[in-house]
């Protein structure tokens, strides 16, 4: 399990699961789950169009900008929802068409879609550690501005943050994130990393960085337990991160039952 | 007239068994699609569609009825779904994104086993993207009759639908039972898209529900209307597609163009030019 060529694996999804559970800490904070799960989805074309001979890596980073940008110039006319539906079935139907064009259908698009952990080489370590490194330090400087127009948008546009930049930076950051992410656990379930450790973590507490590290920490342990599972039965990995990210959401709800029993309903949830 | 519609188009069975089913599919979706958009549970829609391809995944290793796998995943997420239903719209987006990821993964599960155990590679296409050529003419009354019965209770729910989405208490002051009808919907809803899913595909069918609908609401703010506009532009894109892909097989020798990929750039090409047609006005924030 922890033969040489495993060790790539390792470290890459080891760098996605704690990225992934930070940024995943603002995706529910702020209600942006779709949209979370659309931006993975909707790099399906640029996977698709690596198979056509395209770099991988830019046919990724295209695919999330274009979603990006589909979803907020959308959103100025339609439902938040609605518009990242819309910028999701586009890209899909673009990747759909890139897919027929290339040879290697049914192989690659199960790869695509839900990962390949095992086959990470040697050359993907680095970009995704600088992507990761790029991602933490949006989340670092971003922290009060996202935490702050996340619980009132008035106030966040008082001081000064137009709520609009806001979300375009925010959503540019789960692109980043899932771009990055992509290769090891596959377009659908990169964002059940970014959704059941942080909903488990918000449950357990309400001051944000303590559930931020907490979230972080899950998801690490989500990402390895799937990995020695994955590694151990040759189930997909995708199973088990989707599996363990619905445990620790049921974990999460468990424990905010538990709690709220003898307590008072707290005044706001999310914010101490 | 053969540059249009390429020669055997309409006495070739498949097509035609498409073109029944598809279309089927495309009304029911546009239906439900209005009301979706209207009461926001487009990530819903979304999301039972993908979970419904691990029944159709299921289906392919049991070798039963691909429409019943579907179906009764998408039925089952549905209960699960409202059952642990949450009341603020977020808590209820996080819910339905760990339904989708556990299904998914259900999903991923079950093709390996697909394709492992059964040696049926194109398990993974056909479920994730469709197969509008090689539906089997058996399903085509049960098909339709799961699309009949959707639209009749659609009917039958229309105003107490209606009013759940536009003020839920003033609907359960007039004695509208809420969250029944929150329920009845979105088993609806999980009948829609699991047709769709078995045309244009699992992860494609939020094409057909959310496309068409997004764009009538563009030009009609009054629901019957936006109902009416939405079905014809469903219907013109699903049948469009059907015979561009047709039509493909001759751009490219031997190799046609996936049906998906027609129907949704005619409705996304339908949402533009509602944009450029519909009056300017305010945002109205809906």
């Amino acid at each position: 399990m922890f033969s040489s060529f495993m060790m790539n694996s390792w470290i890459v999804a080891s760098m996605v699961a704690i990225v992934a559970g930070l940024v995943g800490f603002f995706v529910v904070l702020r209600g942006a789950t779709f949209a979370a799960h659309a931006l993975p989805l909707g790099t399906f074309p640029g996977e698709a169009a690596s198979l056509l001979g395209v770099n991988q890596l830019f046919g990724l980073a295209g695919a999330a900008i274009l979603g990006v940008a589909g979803i907020s110039l959308l959103a100025r006319r339609q439902r938040n929802e609605v518009a990242t539906a819309l910028t999701l079935i586009t890209l899909l139907g673009l990747g759909t068409l890139f897919l027929s064009l290339s040879s290697q259908y049914a192989q690659g698009v199960y790869a695509l879609l839900f990962g390949e952990v095992l086959g990470i080489g040697a050359d993907q370590v680095l970009p995704v550690a600088l992507i990761s490194l790029a991602a933490l330090s949006a989340i670092l400087l971003l922290f009060r501005p996202l935490l702050l127009s996340a619980v009132s948008e008035d106030l966040s546009a008082v001081r000064g943050a137009p709520p609009g930049l806001i979300d375009l930076l925010f959503l540019s950051i789960v692109g980043l994130t899932t771009a990055m992410a992509l290769p090891v656990v596959g377009a659908l379930l990169v964002f059940s990393l970014m959704v059941g450790p942080a909903s488990a973590a918000r449950a357990m507490s309400a001051r944000p960085l303590p559930a931020m590290l907490l979230s972080a920490a899950i998801a690490l342990g989500m990402a390895w337990a799937s990995m020695a599972l994955s590694y151990l039965s040759n189930w997909p990995v995708g199973f088990f991160v989707g599996t363990l990210a619905a445990l620790a959401y049921a974990i999460g709800r468990g424990w905010s039952r538990m709690t709220r029993i003898g307590h008072q309903p707290r005044q706001s949830p999310g914010l101490a | 007239m053969s540059w249009i519609f390429a020669e055997g188009f309409f006495t070739s069975a498949p097509v035609q068994t498409a073109l029944l089913v598809g279309g089927g599919a495309a009304v029911v979706s546009a239906v439900a699609g209005v009301f979706t958009i209207i009461r926001g549970q487009s990530f819903a829609g979304h999301a039972l569609a993908d979970v419904s391809s691990a029944g159709g995944s299921a289906a392919f290793l049991f070798g039963i009825n691909p429409l019943l796998g579907f179906l009764s995943m998408a039925v089952l997420s549905a209960l699960v779904m409202e059952g642990f239903g949450a009341k603020r719209a977020a808590e209820r987006d996080l819910l339905t994104g760990i339904v989708l990821g556990a299904g998914l993964g259900l999903t991923a599960l079950l093709l390996y086993f697909d394709v492992s155990a059964r040696g049926t590679a194109g398990a993974a296409i056909a479920v994730m993207f469709g197969s509008m050529f090689a539906i089997a003419p058996g399903i085509v009354p049960l098909a339709l009759g799961i699309g009949l019965g959707a639209l009749v209770v659609i009917g039958l729910l229309y105003r107490p639908l209606l009013l759940c989405a536009l003020n839920p208490d003033i609907a359960a002051i007039r004695g509208v039972k809420v969250r029944l009808v929150g329920l009845a919907y979105l088993l609806v809803l999980s009948l829609a898209v699991t047709l769709s899913a078995m045309t244009i595909g699992a992860i494609l069918s939020t094409a057909l529900l959310i496309g068409p609908a997004a764009a009538a609401l563009r030009l009609a703010r009054r629901p019957g209307v936006a109902i009416a506009l939405a079905v014809l532009i469903g219907l013109g894109a699903c049948w469009g597609g059907i015979l561009l892909a047709y039509d493909s097989y001759d751009w490219t020798p031997g190799h046609g163009w996936p049906v998906s990929f027609f129907i949704v750039s005619l409705i996304f090409l339908a949402y533009l030019a509602t944009g450029l047609a519909a009056p300017r006005r305010a945002p109205a924030g809906g």
